[in-house]
């Protein structure tokens, strides 16, 4: 470019970059353009969570008076039933929990070893219940675990056990209907991340001296943790929350965090205690999600880079 | 140590493998020896089978009949991992939860190797495909040519017998793989060990090999060193497959080989009477004046297309028979300033010595 076609800015200096004014305008004028295409996304953001959740936690700040006070959140602390409900619901979370990777990672292993069509056709039976009412499955459960029901009938007429076992209404009832309902949650994240592994990975193990189960520990392990965590954490978080089987299968004698609420709320019409437990367990499952984050995030690789 | 490779290097003996999915056959009474040592291709396009065969040597597939013998003892029947067979693999299967130095290491966990002995072998092999300094990357940190390298350390630092290499250079760039190539046939040159190569790129093959094994629908069709198998390919199959070639029926009868009423001059043997195909490569064409004299064939043929790629040239010519035929030349001086013109009538001449007839399918 010759001195005299160069044009100069208003400082005097010579203007190189050609259009460098108009191009910024135009980058403006598109993130102008992006921030009201996503006005309503963000505006039914604000609307549904951020407000909601905002109230709840305005709601626990006042008692039955209506008088501003810490109380609602104080009884957690002095009340020993709110602490044996809170304690109950974790180990009703952690056994569900449990029972459904004892119960879940060995079906989504055999799914996604079968051939494509029958892998389909049993995703199948996975998937049914999990469309079918919560409530149906309950009382499904009911009708067979109870004093009178299809196990403990068939097993007094096959003379193995004299009196009926007690299998409704308890802790055991509780954990049986619950894994049931909640088992598709840990099988379907488990069963695509094991889809994924890539089977010349496990050949690879195999032909560097790796025995079947050398394999299936080193690698096919290791790399199916992701989805089975995400499962891990699904369950969890539901469970904390659970309401329905609880209430029906418990018999009373396993009161959950959810139910809990309910009383608060609809029995004794405390609506602040019920936003308190609401905030309570928002804040648990929050931290919760962080705990698993940071476990995965930063110590899934480090466990690798050790020996 | 990882440079005696060469004193544990065993030949393979393969006999009579037959391998059928469902109904479908894929591997025909397939027999082919590696001398212990050796670099063997098996090239063949997609479909052929060649990489069924390499996963019946892995022991990923399960044959129907046949027998592999290393070094004398059978491995048929042998679960994949105790066979010590290294393998890369097309993806390079790396584990993706394991740095490059785990992931190098695991054959030697696998061994119980103790944890000095461990790391020198390791250290060694990442020296050896020169990746020195790398052992802590992770695996999604590498570029293609690099998790290449590592698959590869992988493969031999446990010394094994056999390595196996399933078209290991094929998601790597031209440049790359050019490279890479000559690298892996230094790398065999030190090591020594018996290496069967999987490739559908013929260009590969020839560059890398001791001798390939062309395959095709289940069989070998020719298994030759590379100069051979250019030069002299036994079937169609395979002229066509290996390099360019121009096919011009030819038909023996009356104790000699005749072209259009024309008897053509030849140094190989008269094949038995019947009609068969002279293989015509590009290069051994060429431009002549006038009747050609001693042991050259010519061609009457018409200039189609010139095409000039830089080094050389490329001139379609279409014979009398309409039949269409390639020459190419480099671009010299000499050539250049003779280069046939579109349309103009010219005469193509063949050495006696390049007539190859392969028998017409």
């Amino acid at each position: 470019m010759s001195v005299a076609s160069a044009s100069l800015d208003h400082a005097g200096r010579p203007d190189r970059a050609i259009n460098a004014g108009a191009l910024r305008a135009d980058a403006r004028r598109e993130s102008r353009g992006l921030l009201a295409l996503l006005s309503p996304g963000l505006l039914l953001v604000f609307a549904v969570i951020i407000v909601p959740i905002g109230w709840l936690f305005w709601l626990s700040l006042f008692d039955e008076t209506g008088q501003l006070s810490a109380s609602n959140y104080a009884r957690f602390f002095e009340q020993a039933s709110y602490i044996k409900t809170f304690v109950t619901t974790f180990k009703v979370a952690f056994t569900v929990t449990g029972a459904c990777v004892l119960f879940g990672y060995p079906l989504a292993y055999m799914l996604s070893q079968l051939p494509r069509r029958a892998a389909g056709a049993c995703l199948i039976f996975v998937i049914l219940p999990f469309w079918t009412s919560v409530l149906v499955r309950t009382y499904a459960w009911l009708v067979i675990l109870q004093r009178k029901g299809l196990v403990n009938t068939w097993l007094i007429d096959l003379g193995v056990i004299g009196q009926p076992l007690p299998l409704a209404n308890n802790f055991a009832a509780v954990v049986i209907g619950m894994t049931h309902i909640m088992l598709p949650f840990l099988v379907l994240p488990l069963y695509a991340s094991m889809k994924s592994i890539d089977t010349d990975c496990l050949r690879a193990g195999m032909n560097l001296g790796a025995s079947p189960t050398a394999t299936f520990r080193q690698i096919f392990l290791p790399l199916s943790l992701p989805g089975l965590a995400s499962g891990v954490v699904i369950v969890f978080v539901l469970c904390l929350g659970f309401f329905v089987t609880p209430a029906l299968m418990g018999g009373g004698k396993v009161i959950m965090w959810a139910m809990r609420m309910e009383q608060a709320t609809s029995l004794y019409s405390n609506w602040g205690a019920g936003a308190a437990l609401g905030v309570v367990l928002l804040a648990a499952t929050l931290a919760l999600l962080g705990l698993f984050h940071w476990l995965l995030g930063t110590r899934a690789t480090g466990v690798w880079s050790e020996r | 140590m990882l440079l005696s490779l060469a004193q544990s290097a065993l030949p393979i003996g393969i006999s009579g493998i037959e391998k059928r999915f469902g109904g479908l056959s894929v591997l025909h009474d397939l027999g082919l020896d590696v001398a212990a040592g050796e670099f063997l291709t098996l090239l063949g396009p997609s479909g052929s089978g060649k990489t069924t065969l390499l996963m019946i040597l892995a022991g990923f597939v399960r044959a129907n009949a046949g027998s592999i013998k290393v070094g004398g003892e059978e491995i048929i029947t042998m679960p994949p991992h105790k066979r010590n067979i290294g393998m890369v693999f097309q993806n390079y299967a790396l584990f993706p939860h394991m740095n490059v130095f785990h992931n190098i290491a695991f054959p030697l966990k696998q061994r119980r190797v103790s944890a000095a002995e461990t790391t020198e072998r390791v250290e060694r092999a990442l020296d050896l495909v020169q990746l020195k300094g790398l052992g802590e990357r992770r695996v999604d940190q590498l570029s293609g040519g690099q998790r290449q390298r590592v698959a590869l350390a992988r493969a031999i630092v446990f010394e094994p017998r056999i390595v196996l290499m399933d078209e290991p250079l094929s998601a790597l760039d031209k440049s790359l793989r050019e490279h890479m190539q000559i690298e892996l046939r230094n790398l065999h040159r030190r090591l020594g060990m018996t290496t069967v190569y999987v490739t559908h790129d013929q260009r590969e093959a020839i560059t890398m090999s001791d001798r390939i094994a062309v395959m095709n629908a289940g069989r070998i069709e020719q298994i030759d060193q590379p100069e051979a198998l250019y030069a002299r390919p036994k079937t169609k199959f395979v002229a066509g497959f290996i390099g360019e070639s121009s096919f011009i029926p030819v038909e023996c009868r009356d104790g000699g080989v005749w072209h259009e009423g024309g008897k053509l001059r030849m140094k190989d043997p008269m094949p038995s009477p019947g009609r068969y195909s002279m293989v015509v490569r590009p290069e051994k064409l060429r431009v002549v004046a006038g009747e050609p004299t001693g042991d050259v064939n010519a061609l009457a043929a018409t200039v189609g297309d010139v095409i000039y790629q830089g080094d050389s040239f490329v001139c379609y010519a279409t014979l009398k028979d309409g039949r269409q035929v390639t020459l190419r030349d480099y671009c010299r001086p000499d050539v250049l300033a003779k280069l046939p013109a579109p349309g103009e009538p010219i005469t193509l001449g063949i050495d006696a010595q390049d007539v190859v007839l392969v028998a017409d399918q």
